[in-house]
């Protein structure tokens, strides 16, 4: 059994990984550490949990030997907290913003603060085993990147080559997105029915999307009414027609078991649509084209193959195990 | 017998004998397909009824 500890499990990731984790037949859940709540049962925090652990979340203090630590803690935090907590395990995957970016410039520009250990960002892998499956297998230092950069890495890297450099990525996601911490802004009374453009330039995922794709990215991203759930609408430009559309995704996502090519001519989906894919760790791909016009579009979970799934499929590609391992559930229709 | 999707070249199994105006589905794009001839067996869009969300 790979023995596993998850810091800042009190959150929203740190509860995905908690569910995934303890239905994974491959892994053990030593340590649920949490700095808000230590010592207070699990499932007090996690309700879905009930009957599924004894676990009681443990103080950061306690954190000890383990074969893979995930760090579900926020960002400017993680980076305070992970050049010491590292020494714990042989593989650390970190769920947080703060080793995405290799450049220590670039980060405090979309971050806002200076990075506090900028020695150890050229040394993370990301957490995308879509594009990086060799490298994470003997990764030691992985970083998942956030749920939208996820969902328009995918929907766009088929594209490279195919459209020009400019690509428009159009954003939206649900509340929990926001984190458990969420402020007066994420009042019911407040989020409920809003269509919030929250970041109308500038989005700090455009950095990760375009060190990811080769692609000069661009991102507006709006609050919707969904709890859980990211969809992009990328625009972009090139003389590629449909059928030579689907080729390339074909060509990159055809062994993929995460990835499914979502655009057909019948039915009430014909394009990606979160919805469908609450709880799973699937991200549905789709496309459209006319004339020069180039739409390409991704959904997925934002706790799930957003992160917390992922962070588990990268887990999976390390330890050696298949990569499906626990990750098999479909999503649920209707829902 | 497996043909080609005239829509998005996935292949499309057809259970044998192969009848004319028979409907099939491609699983890859979901498209109505009817075959419309038979020597050799041939595919072709099916009508279909535009579907609108109120655009």
């Amino acid at each position: 059994m790979i023995r596993v500890c998850v810091m800042g499990a009190a959150g929203y990731l740190g509860g995905e990984l908690l569910r995934l984790l303890l239905g994974h037949p491959g892994t053990e859940v030593a340590r649920a550490v949490s700095t808000r709540f230590p010592g207070r049962r699990v499932d007090s925090v996690h309700p879905n949990l009930r009957g599924r652990t004894a676990l009681a979340f443990s103080s950061p203090d306690d954190l000890d030997a383990c074969d893979v630590l995930l760090m579900a803690t926020p960002h400017r935090t993680t980076m305070t907290l992970l050049p010491e907590v590292r020494r714990h395990a042989r593989t650390v995957i970190d769920l947080s913003g703060d080793f995405r970016l290799p450049d220590a410039a670039v980060y405090e520009r979309y971050y806002g603060v200076p990075h506090a250990a900028p020695e150890l960002l050229g040394e993370f892998v990301p957490g995308v085993p879509e594009l990086f499956r060799a490298e994470l297998a003997g990764a030691d230092l992985i970083s998942v990147p956030g749920c939208t950069a996820t969902a328009a890495i995918l929907a766009l890297r088929p594209l490279a080559g195919l459209v020009g450099p400019d690509v428009q990525i159009d954003a939206r996601t649900g509340s929990s997105g926001s984190g458990a911490l969420a402020g007066d802004a994420n009042l019911h009374a407040e989020r409920s029915g809003a269509m919030r453009v929250f970041a109308p330039v500038r989005h700090r995922h455009e950095a990760e999307v375009s060190r990811l794709t080769g692609l000069n990215a661009r991102m507006t991203a709006t609050g919707v009414e969904a709890v859980r759930g990211v969809q992009v609408v990328c625009h972009a430009t090139g003389a590629a027609d449909e059928r030579t559309l689907r080729r390339a995704y074909r060509e990159h996502y055809g062994g993929e078991p995460f990835v499914r090519i979502v655009a057909h001519r019948t039915g009430a989906h014909r394009l990606p649509d979160p919805k469908l894919l609450s709880g799973s760790n699937y991200c549905d791909v789709g496309f459209a084209a006319d004339g020069d016009r180039i739409t390409a579009i991704a959904a997925l979970d934002n706790l799930v193959k957003g992160g917390a799934g992922a962070a588990v499929q990268c887990l999976n590609v390390r330890t050696g195990q298949p990569e499906t391992l626990g990750l098999e559930f479909p999503g649920l229709h209707p829902i | 017998m497996t043909l080609t999707c005239p829509e998005c070249e996935g292949p499309v199994e057809l259970a044998e004998p192969v009848r004319l105006s028979e409907i099939a589905q491609c699983a890859d794009c979901s498209s109505e397909l009817e075959v419309v001839g038979l020597d050799p067996v041939a595919l072709a869009l099916a009508p279909e009824i535009e579907e609108d969300w109120g655009e």
